[in-house]
């Protein structure tokens, strides 16, 4: 963490006590956002962040900072419209300025049958709560004029579904808020402190294993991004888990204004623009698992010569920066949340390409789950529990590009 | 640079020539079979380390091989490496 952070943020540090009533592993967004809603809507303070890095270098540092809720299925539907307005009410909450901005999201069909999907996400979508319409060519292009609507003759976009609710945030200033929310309010976040393992006693997950000492918890969260399968092996758990690496890359900054963010299912990208101008794009995971944080030439060449039919300005820009995350991807492509079977030990994972829109929802269901006991009932689907009963929640259409 | 796959037929090509084939292994301590079967169906080693994995050459010779990566750095480690 920077000193300009440290000096602008009222970020208490303090020496680890030797038990709490929560230790969560992975001080990223949903590890914080659990501690800050433990803090702000439970009143559990006695909590401790372990952060192996420094808060919010891991994914949260890596994503796309894309927040909507224009997913595939019910369950989805409303457990990410929760976080979208979640996010929009979080500035206020937190006193922060956390560069939200509401923008909208198109999301294209060249197709017929993509046409036919756009509507059906449309319908769905509005059906349970997260407002969509199906927009025509003339519309799209009102939206978003920098669009080649004849797609280079080969990617026409025939219609799109129009998510207006679609928004970016800062990505660190989200974690760095939710981390001052909870610090002030007494919780711990410990940096540079890896959790090596974890302390059972019989069944029963009791605490953790640090570099700085071993301590004991009520209940134990692994809200780890990247590593998740490894935290589990330590309660004895196999999850149905791949990691694997996500790039993203922005241009020098674009004069123009480009309004709303941009996605193709058939192309296999997403653009955005950024506060300081320059257009952010994004793109499919790569197909082989991997925890390396390298990126390739191949992935912007690929990703350039499929966004240039729709983006034909982008020709003009240059690639300034480029990255790596490692996603934890789930066989159905929905997160993970929830007890594990094991008792004192609880997850929040499978986050995928679509982690960083999540984290409000995430960490407030996290915190509701162990302040009350109960699984509440907006997560219930997501429960690891769902493979094994053949319950899975395929989302791969809405989830696939970020 | 992106990484590159060393086919045992046509050498070492571009890894958009492949498809990753994950070799699936159900742990031994498991022994009640519906629990093997939700391992063989959903879990996964997710190995962070050297890992041996098969590739099919699909815009290539149109074989399957093994080969061994390390998961941490994309590194391929040589046959005559232990």
């Amino acid at each position: 963490m920077n000193e300009f952070v440290e000096r602008q943020m009222k970020l208490t540090w303090r020496p680890p006590k030797k038990s709490y009533d929560v230790a969560i592993v992975g001080a990223g967004g949903h590890g914080l956002a659990t501690a800050y809603y433990l803090a702000t809507r439970h009143g559990i303070t006695n909590v401790a962040v372990f952060e192996r890095g420094y808060i919010g270098g891991g994914n949260s540092g890596r994503n796309t900072t894309i927040i909507r809720a224009n997913y595939g299925i019910p369950a989805a539907v409303r457990f990410y419209q929760r976080s979208v307005d979640l996010y929009r009410g979080l500035e206020q909450e937190t006193d922060r300025w956390l560069m939200h901005q509401q923008k909208g999201i198109l999301w294209m069909a060249h197709s017929e049958a993509a046409v036919r999907a756009e509507r059906m996400r449309a319908k769905l979508n509005t059906e349970f709560g997260a407002e969509t319409e199906f927009v025509e060519p003339r519309q799209v292009r009102e939206l978003c004029p920098q669009l080649d609507i004849e797609g280079g003759g080969r990617w026409p976009v025939l219609g799109a579904s129009y998510h207006p609710q679609g928004a970016t945030a800062r990505h660190d200033r989200v974690v760095w808020a939710l981390a001052e929310g909870a610090m002030q309010r007494g919780a711990h976040v410990h940096q540079n402190t890896p959790v090596e393992g974890l302390i059972l006693d019989g069944e029963r997950v009791a605490g953790v294993r640090t570099a700085a000492g071993d301590v004991a918890a009520g209940a134990v969260v692994s809200a780890v991004g990247g590593h998740v399968s490894r935290i589990a092996a330590m309660a004895g758990l196999r999850l149905p888990i791949r990691t694997h690496r996500l790039q993203a890359f922005v241009t020098n900054h674009y004069r123009q204004q480009f309004g709303p963010i941009v996605a193709s299912s058939e192309l296999f990208f997403y653009a955005s623009q950024t506060a300081r101008g320059e257009m952010l794009l994004g793109a499919e995971i790569d197909p082989q698992p991997s925890f390396s944080y390298r990126s390739s030439h191949d992935f912007v060449q690929d990703v350039c010569r499929r966004a240039l039919h729709l983006l034909p300005f982008m020709a003009n820009l240059r690639v300034l920066r480029q990255w790596t995350g490692v996603c934890d991807m789930s066989p159905d492509y929905s997160p993970i949340m929830g007890r594990t079977g094991v008792p004192g030990f609880y997850i929040t994972t499978g986050w995928g390409t679509w982690g960083f829109k999540a984290i409000p929802a995430g960490g407030e269901q996290m915190a509701e789950l162990i302040a009350s006991g109960e699984t509440p009932e907006l997560i219930a689907p997501f429960g690891l529990d769902r493979f094994a009963r053949d319950r899975t929640m395929a989302d791969r259409g809405s989830a696939g590009t970020h | 640079m992106s990484l590159r796959i060393p086919c045992p037929t046509c050498g070492d090509r571009s890894v958009h020539e492949f498809v990753h084939g994950e070799i699936r292994r159900v742990p031994d301590h498991l022994t009640d079979p519906d629990e093997r079967d939700l391992d063989f169906a959903f879990h996964h080693d997710n190995e962070e380390g050297i890992v041996t994995e098969r590739w099919f050459h699909a815009l290539g010779c149109r074989r399957w091989f093994e080969i061994r990566r390390d998961t941490r750095t994309d590194r391929i480690v040589e046959p005559e490496e232990s």
